[in-house]
């Protein structure tokens, strides 16, 4: 009986043991190098949450790995917004970042410190076939760090074709056509513009679209703003602020748009109750389930006061980066991996896996004919030429508080000129951060 | 040393020892605290200090650059501070007020002899043990303006509801509401203790007299409840102080930045990767709860003295 007794809990620590023992050997396996495998390399690679990022990044994995049956290429997700930015900088600072990682060009791409944490890309072979205009979004002087993944996206109104031909109404080329179109649409019982407060990025649309507005007035702002010379108080920047309230004075947005998500409001847009929705276009990908509708959505650049100017915002893609902490082997890998996403064949696979919100930023890489007519409403600004990228492609400054800032001036809370003061502000706290000059 | 006073600490509130008895010498060797002063030393008293001294710096995770009181004098300049300040105070008084109250109540009803006591004190201290994120995160989608249950269900009966989370006025209070429910049921549990732990005797002797269930409540359980009521209070203010999982998973601050707390503040600071101005808002939220809470804890124990 005694032995009994003992016998139990000697089974239990012995089975916890073996436990123990079967866990932290299978966990050394996928940790250390899975070369022992016959030679074959295993890269991991971090990408966003958003089905945008997530569906292209698995085509791709899945493409190359079916042409270098050698590599296997593990895709992982992480939250996207603030909450993403620093999971990636925590692990770019403690050396756990995966072998490859898809992350924003432009200033968010700067606030990685790249010359400590990523290796420069600067003499491969597919760094020429990049176009001009993304380059400098993922440099740091003249060294490149990213190849280009996934497709831009442009900013500005998607609006609904159909309210627009019930109601025999013109695509508007300067605010005032718009406000107008707003009106009318009002009058016909249809929300004229839909906000989704809930999501608070979705704000920022009017005052970030309205970038080419600010670019086509002062030609030179972004690099005064880096330095500290403009700010978004004055004109012509202000300007966006104030449009966003202009809309809510006139109460043109939707009922619920405090309470209301991204995804309702491309709902609502589709179904026609609302006209337009200013919006980035890659979220014409959220209609790809509903294809009865999806190319009744057209799009349209912010207009600004001058008719002439008239043009459109258009987004970077994001970079696809290679860390420090990739060596050897899968340093060779990745570099394998990444040429083969910036190659026209890359751009290819993209398209398949999920639809393009705009032009590539590789050479040689086209749009397939039937892209959604929002895409082609943006296609046609790009061959006019006259597109600008927005301000933070073109300068290391955004402050982290707009989309809170937009919330309150987009719902009566704050005024136009009090919100872009403060957001004076916030943008200073991110200068000083990153150590330029003319901030102190 | 430092695991001798964080025992009295914890301790203190509840039971009040009435004088401390000399200083014996302990039977124990000093050494016996080494392990437990290395890692109170380690995980404790080194990341304190090193934060005073890196909220005085500019840093991000590799370098620092020394910029003296910048990060003070900005981050009180920080609009959403002062609302932060002002939403932190209110939810700590809102939320710390509501637990006693309801607490001592539903203590008191679930001390009486009820149908099914022990079943209704599980279903009080139930909210306690779900995580937070969890319960945000459902009573966000209930409290939906439009097609949340709560309002639904008032519409039923004809009453149009208030739009919870997003209308500016009442963000913060909906969010208190959902954190007294989640915490009333611990406040109840120890004023369920404290009603328990009276003698029979003042009761016995108050029938007597005659006294009515309202007097023998007023007279008897509240005053000799009061080391209860002084731990939920601390514990509750010292809670809403730091609030911020909550609120986090129901509003983020929002709308705008009309919920923010000095934790969502500091939290924000941070994701942004203003690493110095958020290690400064943590020693300005180090300083507010000691100053809060210390002078509180004092004038309670000292009451209890006098008891």
């Amino acid at each position: 009986m005694r032995f009994a007794k003992y016998r139990r809990p000697v089974s239990l620590v012995a089975a916890t043991v073996a436990c123990i023992l079967a866990l932290s050997a299978c966990s050394a396996g996928s940790l250390g190098s899975s070369d022992k495998g016959g030679g074959t390399t295993t890269l991991t690679f971090l990408v966003d949450n958003a089905d945008g990022s997530v569906k292209p990044a698995q085509g791709l994995a899945e493409a190359f790995h079916a042409k270098n049956p050698d590599i296997t290429v593990q895709v992982q997700t992480r939250p996207g917004g603030s909450e993403g930015d620093n999971i990636v900088k925590t692990r770019l600072s403690t050396g756990e970042m995966t072998d490859v990682f898809l992350y924003n060009s432009g200033s968010l791409f700067q606030a990685l410190n790249p010359k400590q944490n990523l290796t420069p890309l600067t003499g491969e072979a597919w760094a020429s076939q990049v176009e001009d205009i993304f380059k400098p979004t993922v440099s740091v002087d003249s060294d490149l760090y990213g190849a280009p993944i996934t497709g831009s996206s442009a900013g500005g109104i998607l609006y609904n074709r159909k309210v627009y031909e019930k109601l025999g109404l013109q695509v508007p080329t300067t605010w005032a056509e718009f406000m107008a179109n707003n009106a009318k649409i009002k009058a016909a019982g249809i929300d004229p513009v839909i906000q989704t407060y809930q999501d608070t990025w979705t704000s920022q649309l009017f005052v970030l679209a309205d970038f080419h507005n600010v670019a086509a007035a002062d030609p030179g702002w972004s690099e005064k703003y880096t330095g500290g010379q403009v700010k978004y108080a004055q004109e012509p920047a202000v300007k966006g602020f104030q449009r966003l309230e202009q809309v809510h004075k006139a109460g043109y947005e939707n009922k619920n748009y405090r309470s209301m998500k991204f995804e309702a409001g491309m709902k609502l847009l589709a179904a026609g109750k609302g006209a337009h929705f200013p919006m980035l276009t890659f979220a014409v990908g959220v209609l790809a389930s509903d294809p009865q509708h999806i190319n009744d959505i057209g799009f349209f650049g912010q207009p600004g006061d001058d008719a002439s100017k008239a043009g459109m915002t258009i987004w970077m893609p994001a970079g696809l980066y290679i860390p420090k902490s990739t060596e050897g082997a899968k340093l060779e890998a990745a570099k394998k991996f990444v040429a083969f996403v910036a190659s026209t064949e890359g751009c290819d696979v993209q398209t398949k896996a999920y639809p393009p919100a705009g032009p590539y930023m590789v050479k040689g890489c086209e749009l397939p004919a039937d892209v959604p007519q929002a895409i082609k409403d943006v296609v046609a600004y790009v061959e006019k030429g006259n597109i600008t990228p927005a301000l933070e492609f073109s300068s290391p400054i955004k402050g982290p508080a707009l989309e809170q800032i937009t919330v309150e001036v987009g719902s009566g809370l704050r005024p136009a000129t009090d919100g872009a003061a403060l957001y004076d502000k916030d943008v200073k706290k991110q200068a000083q951060q990153l150590g330029l000059k003319g901030w102190s | 040393m430092a695991t001798e006073v964080d025992a009295r600490q914890t301790v203190g509130p509840a039971i009040a020892t009435p004088a401390r008895p000399a200083r014996r010498k302990s039977p124990y060797p000093y050494w016996f605290c080494l392990p437990a002063a290395l890692v109170f030393f380690v995980f404790f008293i080194v990341p304190t200090f090193s934060s005073f001294f890196f909220s005085l710096t500019r840093w991000d995770l590799s370098e620092y650059e020394f910029i003296g009181l910048d990060n003070f004098v900005n981050f009180f300049q920080e609009p959403a501070l002062v609302i932060g300040l002002k939403n932190t105070l209110i939810y700590a008084v809102v939320t710390c007020g509501l637990k006693v109250v309801l607490g001592i109540l539903l203590a008191q009803l679930l001390t009486s002899p009820i149908i099914a006591r022990g079943f209704l004190r599980s279903v009080a201290f139930f909210p306690v043990l779900v995580s937070t994120i969890g319960v945000g995160l459902t009573f966000t989608v209930l409290m939906d303006p439009s097609a949340g249950l709560i309002n639904k269900s008032l519409g039923v009966v004809g009453i149009e509801g208030p739009a919870w989370l997003v209308d500016p006025r009442l963000a913060l209070l909906s969010v208190a509401l959902v954190d007294v429910w989640k915490g009333v049921g611990l406040a109840t549990v120890i004023f369920i203790a404290g009603i328990v732990s009276i003698p029979r005797e003042y009761f016995e002797a108050s029938a007597v007299d005659g006294a009515s269930a309202f007097r023998r409540f007023w007279h008897i359980v509240l005053p000799l409840s009061k080391p209860a009521i002084t731990t939920v209070v601390i514990l509750s203010l010292i809670g809403g102080l730091r609030t911020f999982d909550l609120i986090w998973a129901m509003t983020r601050g929002g709308p705008g930045f009309t919920s923010d707390v000095i934790a969502s503040v500091i939290y924000k600071q941070y994701q942004a990767g203003f690493y110095g101005l958020s290690t400064a808002g943590n020693v300005v939220l180090f300083i507010l709860v000691t100053a809060i809470v210390f002078p509180l804890y004092r004038f309670f124990t000292r009451q209890e003295v006098d008891l």
